[in-house]
């Protein structure tokens, strides 16, 4: 199990860290939102997923497309503009998608795939179908009306549905504290009728139990939604490669034991070092590949401009 | 002998078809389980198909819209109603930044399949918030198309053909329509988007009534035909995709473009569809444009000044009449009772 956790958070940690190194070149024409530190949130709750079951992200989710399965090279040839990309060079990094995966796709304005994913479960219940939804949402996103609607709607039909809040605290630069009363984003879905729980500490193997018991509840028919709110940290910059504490918003003390919490560090530290090292070094030559075949790959024809308006 | 039907009827029946069909159908909306059923349009529905294909949902447009998404995304088919085409602007993030873009945005790889039905109000005092024909703004979108039927007829085969659609489709309904009677056949067939239809043949103008300004129009060209003035009425039917050819043609044999749209005329459809036939015929053939639709105000609810916010048939005539014969030559027809009501005779 160890191994398969440590894998998904090295490779999502490496691929967002090749990402930074090369977005000075200018071949990544795409605003990007990393990951980089919150990875625990998507691996923990992708990996208690069943392959069929199905997730709806946030602009800030290379970490949830990487954990639920989707494909390396389509989402890197995605960032480079190219036509064998997830979206043919049509999407960019914030609106990834692979359905193969069951990454139903992600969203520039915040708050608006959450009600998509409700949707979805409603057409899993309505087919009887054994899987389940997974909405992936910010603690911004809860800022916004259409949170309270669907999980409104989601408790009413009591769908299939687990709903991750991750709270990284800012919504760009503004923290939670300067745009609610309390910070009881967990409150918001016990008013109705939910059951919610914060998990404060961004353990990966913490998450990947709590979700699984949601999931194992669900799979059975014991309840309908679940929503988490999994407490984590961005290191960098808002979007974009680099890291902005000289912005003065928040200071490098606050990031500094979510740091020294480098779920990378520790979930590696389980393993043995031949078995780590190994990999590694997989990762590393994976990751090498999707990035030398997005910058060879062609881009889309002129004549894609005007393919897929309508079906 | 042709069965007639209700705009209302023929709108239940289409739904009523599709989903004996086609178990991916699904209507929701606020008060489609009620007793009135959105005007009749949903009577029958929920006690034929249960409730979890035909139900009434939270005052939520933008996550209930939201949610038509998912579901489409899932392959189901959902027709989502609301009973004010005003509301809708509660759900255009999920209109313009989702239904319209996910099939571009995800590269071809998901299709959104729903229809979104909405109605325009008119008089009693409905006022600003229960008036508004707004759907310039889904022609505005690429990825949106968008029905405005007027007659029984083309309400059921623009439904069905809405339903059947594998994008996003606005449906536009006006509630005077709603109480239009007209030859209806039972059996399922689709008004295909992109195909106008020529309503009444004329040589001088062209008139394109959209919604319920069709009827209007069909009204004006009886007053017209008083002064040997012969209108060409066109009825767009589907403003996206909007089959400028049929206009364009009859515009190349009148000489004269008059819109009148159930909305306002800035950035409207009728300035769309001006531009574009203007685009075609400059020099090629000199024409002469006009516009009318709702006075660039918002809708008063007394009956004094609302009467004069719309516009009607003898005020379309009266203006049609100035631009064939001249403004010099000021005309205004005498109130007839025999056209207050025109019932859609078809053929179609």
């Amino acid at each position: 199990m160890y191994e398969k956790f440590y894998r998904s958070l090295y490779r999502i940690r490496r691929v967002e860290e090749r990402i930074a190194e090369v977005y000075p070149t200018d071949k990544i024409k795409s605003p990007v939102h990393l990951s980089i530190g919150q990875e625990a949130v998507s691996v923990g709750v992708c990996e208690a997923l069943r392959p069929d079951d199905v997730v709806f992200g946030t602009y800030r989710s290379h970490a949830l497309f990487l954990a639920k399965g989707g494909n390396l090279k389509a989402m890197i040839a995605e960032l480079y503009g190219k036509a064998t990309g997830a979206a043919r060079g049509k999407g960019g990094s914030m609106h990834l998608i692979d359905l193969e995966a069951g990454v139903l796709g992600t969203s520039a304005v915040v708050g608006t795939t959450i009600p998509n994913a409700v949707g979805y479960a409603y057409a899993i219940k309505y087919r009887r179908e054994n899987r389940l939804v997974v909405s992936f949402l910010g603690d911004g996103g809860t800022d916004e009306g259409v949170f309270q609607e669907s999980l409104n709607f989601a408790a009413l039909k009591k769908l299939p549905i687990i709903f991750i809040c991750e709270n990284n605290g800012y919504a760009i630069h503004t923290h939670q504290r300067l745009r609610h009363p309390a910070l009881n984003i967990c409150e918001r879905a016990r008013v109705v009728g939910m059951p919610a729980e914060r998990i404060e500490d961004n353990d990966t193997i913490r998450i990947f139990e709590r979700v699984k018991n949601a999931v194992d509840l669900i799979a059975n028919g014991a309840i309908g939604p679940h929503f988490l709110e999994c407490m984590t940290y961005r290191w960098k910059e808002h979007v974009g490669p680099n890291e902005d504490y000289q912005l003065g918003y928040r200071s490098k003390d606050e990031a500094e034991p979510w740091i020294r919490n480098d779920q990378v560090i520790k979930i590696g530290a389980l393993l043995g070092e031949k078995e780590k090292r190994a990999i590694e070094d997989a990762v590393d030559a994976e990751i090498a590949d999707a990035f030398a075949c997005a910058d060879a790959d062609p881009f889309p024809e002129e004549s894609e401009l005007f393919t897929d308006v309508f079906k | 002998m042709e069965r007639m039907l209700q705009y209302t009827e023929a709108i239940r029946e289409a739904a009523d078809q599709e989903m004996e069909r086609d178990e991916s159908v699904l209507v929701f909306g606020l008060d489609v389980d009620d007793p009135k059923a959105i005007q009749g349009t949903a009577k029958g529905l929920l006690s034929k198909f249960g409730a979890e294909r035909v139900f009434g949902t939270p005052l939520s447009e933008d996550a209930m819209t939201g949610a038509a998404i998912g579901m489409a995304l899932a392959g189901l088919r959902p027709i989502h109603v609301h009973i004010r085409m005003d509301f809708l602007m509660l759900a255009m993030n999920q209109l313009v930044n989702v239904a319209a873009k996910s099939r571009y945005m995800f590269g071809g790889k998901v299709s959104i399949p729903m229809v979104v039905r909405s109605m325009i109000g008119k008089s009693w005092g409905q006022g600003a918030q229960h008036s508004q024909g707004l759907y310039s703004f889904f022609m505005h979108v690429p990825g949106l198309k968008v029905a405005a039927p007027t007659t029984p007829y083309d309400a059921k085969g623009c439904l069905i053909a809405a339903i059947r659609d594998d994008n996003p489709v606005m449906y536009v309904e006006h509630r005077i329509l709603h109480f239009q009677k007209g030859p209806v056949p039972e059996a399922l067939y689709t008004v295909p988007p992109g195909k106008a239809r020529i309503t009444a043949k004329g040589t001088d103008v062209t008139l394109v009534g959209i919604s319920y300004m069709q009827v209007e129009c069909l009204r004006a060209h009886h007053y017209l035909a008083e002064t040997g003035i012969g209108a060409e009425v066109i009825d767009p039917i589907w403003l996206n995709p909007l089959d400028i050819e049929t206009i364009v043609e009859s515009v190349r044999k009148t000489g004269r473009l008059f819109v009148v749209d159930n909305g306002w005329t800035t950035c409207g459809a009728s300035a769309e569809i001006a531009a574009q036939v203007v685009e075609a015929l400059q020099g090629v053939r000199d024409i002469r444009v006009k516009r009318m639709g709702f006075a660039s105000v918002t809708c008063p609810t007394t009956p004094p000044l609302e009467d004069l916010y719309y516009p009607n048939a003898r005020t379309i005539a009266a203006a049609a009449h100035s631009m064939v014969n001249g403004a010099s030559k000021e005309w205004m027809p005498e109130e007839r009772k025999d056209l207050q009501s025109i019932e859609f005779k078809g053929p179609f």
